[in-house]
């Protein structure tokens, strides 16, 4: 069976080129000055502190990310707990319902957002109609936040209910046998028991919320910039790809540091919840 | 199982199949702003010559450049303006026009030729040209606006749109602060950089073209915005007033160029041949609404749409965009800093 | 055993799945509005459809998806479970290397993913275009498969396939006829996870693509950014369609095979 060894090459040349040489040509960039000499200059002028303008950036994504993300763990554990319960026919077709906008386009569920919150969006003419006050939330941090968690929620909640799912039912029964009511049995069992679920479900949500440019930018309005943002900036607009790619060296690291650490609790479990299909 | 990988190749064989055939006629690369062309030229265009248009749009000067000289893409006819076309110019990216394979510029207005980023048109013929001025819905503001400085009025908290776009929005805050928008100072630089920030709690959002629809929908009182798209919005919602302030503004011309290494250089002067044409130039000016460079078409306007061209007194106070050279990456780095603050 | 549900956690319920499909709701309702603005009801229409069908550039758009989906996914299923194969029978350090390398893609946020092939293509002055786009998604996609392909491989009776040894197979055959059919199950979600994620993906294709060639998604950015289209709500409400039959499809073979199994 070793000669099937050969069958990776294929993939140990493509991935030569096109996983590990890009994320070299990162570093390199990185290093370089606008004239391709060697220099510190692009992380120097990120961490800045006597003009903190872009460390600000990244403390706002980390901030507004991690506020998505407990407001997502908030709303989504009950639903997940609440799914969990439910019988099996029933469960199937209500988790079927939760995966289905996700497998909408994300750009068509921002934009849904848009149509709804302006001034004179579909909210907003509704309440003005009522004659209630409006709800000017556009364009602010709080649109940001909302288009995080609307986009990322099924990605909190997927993960939670396949562990609690899985939690066995007899310990349950023991729980309640040795005098424990319902909510020592969550508190002293199911929760701890879910760990699992709620640590992947934060790395899925955290992530891609910490790191998104198109929500900032739909619902933001450009003001509300992220870090995602600046970098497809220095790409797109402003040409200086060292400070890109310095950017993205930041952004790499603080990613892969999180994932250490989600790591370390996950790998207690068999990291379940992790593929959604 | 089979089956599957059987039908999948099969359906990529077919896919890569059509893309072939399609390869056969001449493609021609267009590179232009965004809602910036008539319906259906770009379809008359490729009946006529037989060949295929590839269009792409940007949102600003500055991401064209970066596109065209960073990431590399093979554009032909690019459509910046004149700031962007002297520093293009200057680093050798245009190819030079034979003027002989574009007749119909002899049918453009004088005003708009020969102008001092490209004397004698050696690299560029002019698209559409306009000035940039103020929208603003007068149920929505107390009194008339005049002046830059209204956009730094507190009482319109929450109320202006601004654009995203570096040098428009500084030459915004170097007008108001009596300053020259072409400044290479440093210390103005910064004044209009703190200026802009101050101005920050009043602006609702940095926009592009999708300020039109806010505007006539009346998310905003007021917003800094291009003549001709003023001039779009002004028919669809009646409670808008443009204004020109009373310092001046910037008056602008977007010209046609062929990138040099353009594989399809005869095909790109049809092209802007074909832009220049009459009829051609109709259907832009009134679907786009800027002002046209076309003299017939031009005298051919009645009162009304002539009042976005701006008359003599008005061009007295207007200036033009140069290339700043080196210091655009000074303006570059002061912008991102008043959108991250 | 089971108990009844509270009517708090079927209120909170329902909660959840207005907030999850009232915008899709709305965008779909508004897709029959003849009105643009969207204050107002205009009337019923189909306007907004015969729009979306006549724009050329979303048409172009949607081929140039499909395409770029079914061709990236069928190459990354050819390489990712030859992959796979090699990488399950290769020695711990090997297959340390290339696990890691698999998993930079799915590691990465999708914005470093891009930029970083958007280096990798300027510094070999390759023009940024379809061919780069698609690059790009078989990159992304491999990853995918290898995963969904792996785990198939460790259930694998490797008695199967010395006996196909002994009966005088040769090891190409054996392979084809005893472990090819094993792990098809693999191979399928593989194929369909990378076709999806494929059709889904903005940020890699917005910063891999130039030269006027655009995908589905960076369409509907490019409106989207211009403002509030109706033929967006249009697009909404047919694609909504389209993944919601396409999900009940697979869902529904899914547990049939399932029932299959536990019989």
């Amino acid at each position: 069976m070793k000669k099937f060894r050969i069958a990776a090459l294929p993939f140990a040349v493509y991935a030569g080129i096109f996983i590990v040489a890009p994320i070299i040509l990162i570093f390199m960039y990185s290093f370089q000055g606008a004239g391709g000499e060697f220099t510190l200059e692009n992380f120097t002028r990120f961490f800045n502190f006597s003009d903190p303008t872009y460390l600000k950036v990244l403390w706002r994504s980390i901030y507004l990310a991690a506020i998505s993300t407990v407001i997502c763990l908030l709303l989504g554990y009950p639903m997940a707990y609440i799914l969990s319960k439910l019988p099996n026919r029933i469960r199937g077709i209500l988790s079927f319902l939760f995966v289905l906008p996700m497998w909408m386009n994300f750009l068509l569920r921002t934009y849904a957002w848009m149509t709804l919150l302006e001034r004179t969006g579909i909210i907003n003419t509704f309440l003005s109609n009522l004659g209630l006050p409006t709800w000017d939330i556009m364009y602010t941090q709080g649109a940001v936040i909302l288009g995080n968690v609307y986009n990322f929620l099924p990605f909190m909640i997927l993960p939670i209910y396949n562990v609690l799912i899985k939690i066995d039912k007899s310990v349950l029964e023991a729980s309640a046998d040795l005098g424990g009511n319902g909510s020592v049995t969550f508190r002293k069992v199911i929760f701890p028991l879910s760990i699992p679920g709620v640590i992947s479900g934060i790395s899925m949500t955290f992530m891609p919320a910490v790191t998104t440019f198109v929500i900032s930018k739909l619902l933001g309005g450009g003001q509300n910039a992220l870090i995602g943002d600046l970098i497809e900036n220095q790409f797109k607009v402003t040409g200086d790809w060292g400070f890109g790619s310095a950017m993205s060296v930041i952004l790499m690291v603080l990613i892969l540091a999180a994932m250490q650490i989600m790591q370390r609790y996950e790998d207690e479990n068999d990291g379940s919840g992790g593929v959604l299909l | 199982m089979k089956k599957i990988f059987a039908l999948t190749l099969i359906t990529a064989m077919l896919f890569s199949l059509a893309g072939c055939s399609s390869e056969d006629v001449p493609t021609l690369t267009v590179y232009n702003w965004g809602d910036y062309i008539g319906d259906g030229v770009i379809e008359q265009f490729e009946e006529e010559f037989g060949c295929k248009v590839n269009y792409e749009m940007f949102d600003q000067n500055e991401d064209m450049y970066t596109k065209i000289t960073k990431a590399g893409g093979e554009y032909d006819v690019v459509i910046p303006s004149e700031y962007m076309i002297e520093r293009m110019i200057n680093e050798g990216l245009l190819a030079e026009l034979n003027h002989e394979n574009i007749p119909n510029m002899a049918n453009l207005s004088d005003y708009v030729l020969d102008r001092d980023f490209d004397l004698g048109n050696k690299y560029s013929v002019p698209y559409m040209w306009g000035t940039v001025g103020i929208v603003y819905n007068k149920t929505m503001v107390n009194g008339e606006i005049t002046s830059w400085n209204d956009l730094w009025d507190p009482q319109y908290e929450g109320q202006i749109f601004m654009m995203n776009s570096v040098r428009d929005s500084m030459a915004v805050a170097l007008m108001t602060l009596g300053l020259d928008p072409n400044t290479r100072e440093q210390a103005d630089i910064e004044a209009a950089q703190a200026k802009l920030i101050e101005q920050k709690p009043l602006v609702l959002a940095y926009t592009g073209d999708e300020v039109k629809d806010k505007m006539i929908a009346g998310e905003a009182a007021m917003a800094v915005i291009y003549s001709g798209d003023a001039a779009n919005i002004l028919m669809e919602n009646e409670d808008l007033v443009y204004v020109l302030p009373e310092e001046g503004t910037n008056l602008w011309f977007d010209n046609m160029c062929i990138l040099k290494d353009s594989e399809q250089k005869e095909l790109a002067e049809k092209f802007i041949n074909f832009m220049c044409e009459k009829e051609i130039c109709e259907i832009n000016r009134d679907y786009i609404c800027y002002n046209t460079p076309h003299q017939e078409v031009w005298d051919s306007l009645d009162e009304e749409t002539l009042h976005t061209y701006p008359d003599a007194d008005v061009i007295e106070k207007c200036f033009i965009y140069k290339d700043l050279g080196e210091m655009a990456k000074v303006y570059d780095e002061m912008w991102t800093k008043i959108m991250v603050n | 055993m089971k108990k009844k549900l509270s009517p708090l956690s079927i209120i909170y319920s329902c909660l959840i799945f207005v907030f999850l499909y009232a915008p899709i709701a709305v965008l779909i309702i508004y897709s029959f509005n003849a009105s643009k603005s969207r204050g107002t009801w205009g009337g019923f229409s189909l306007k907004w459809y015969a729009e979306l069908f006549s724009n050329s550039d979303i048409m172009s758009a949607l081929v140039t998806t499909l395409t770029i989906a079914v061709i990236s996914a069928a190459v990354s299923v050819v390489i990712g479970t030859a992959a796979a194969v090699g990488i399950y029978y290769s020695k711990r350090r090997t297959k340390a290397l290339l696990t890691s390398a698999a998993n930079i893609p799915m590691l990465n946020a999708d914005i470093v993913t891009g930029i970083s092939l958007l280096l990798l293509f300027t510094f070999l002055k390759i023009d940024l275009g379809y061919i780069t786009i698609l690059l790009a998604h078989i990159t992304f996609n491999i990853p995918y498969v290898i995963l969904s392909v792996m785990p198939k491989l460790r259930q694998l009776d490797k008695n199967a396939y010395e006996a196909a040894i002994d009966l005088g197979a040769t090891p190409l055959r054996a392979f084809f006829s005893v472990i090819i059919p094993e792990i098809s199950p693999g191979i399928v979600t593989g194929a369909i996870l990378a076709f999806t994620m494929s059709i889904d993906d903005f940020v890699i294709s917005f910063f891999t693509t130039g030269g006027g060639v655009s995908t589905l998604s960076i369409e509907i950015y490019t409106m989207a950014k211009r403002g509030i289209k109706p033929e967006i709500n249009a697009l909404s409400a047919i694609m909504f369609l389209v993944v919601m039959t396409l999900l009940i499809i697979v869902n529904v073979r899914s547990s049939n095979a399932e029932k299959k199994r536990e019989q």
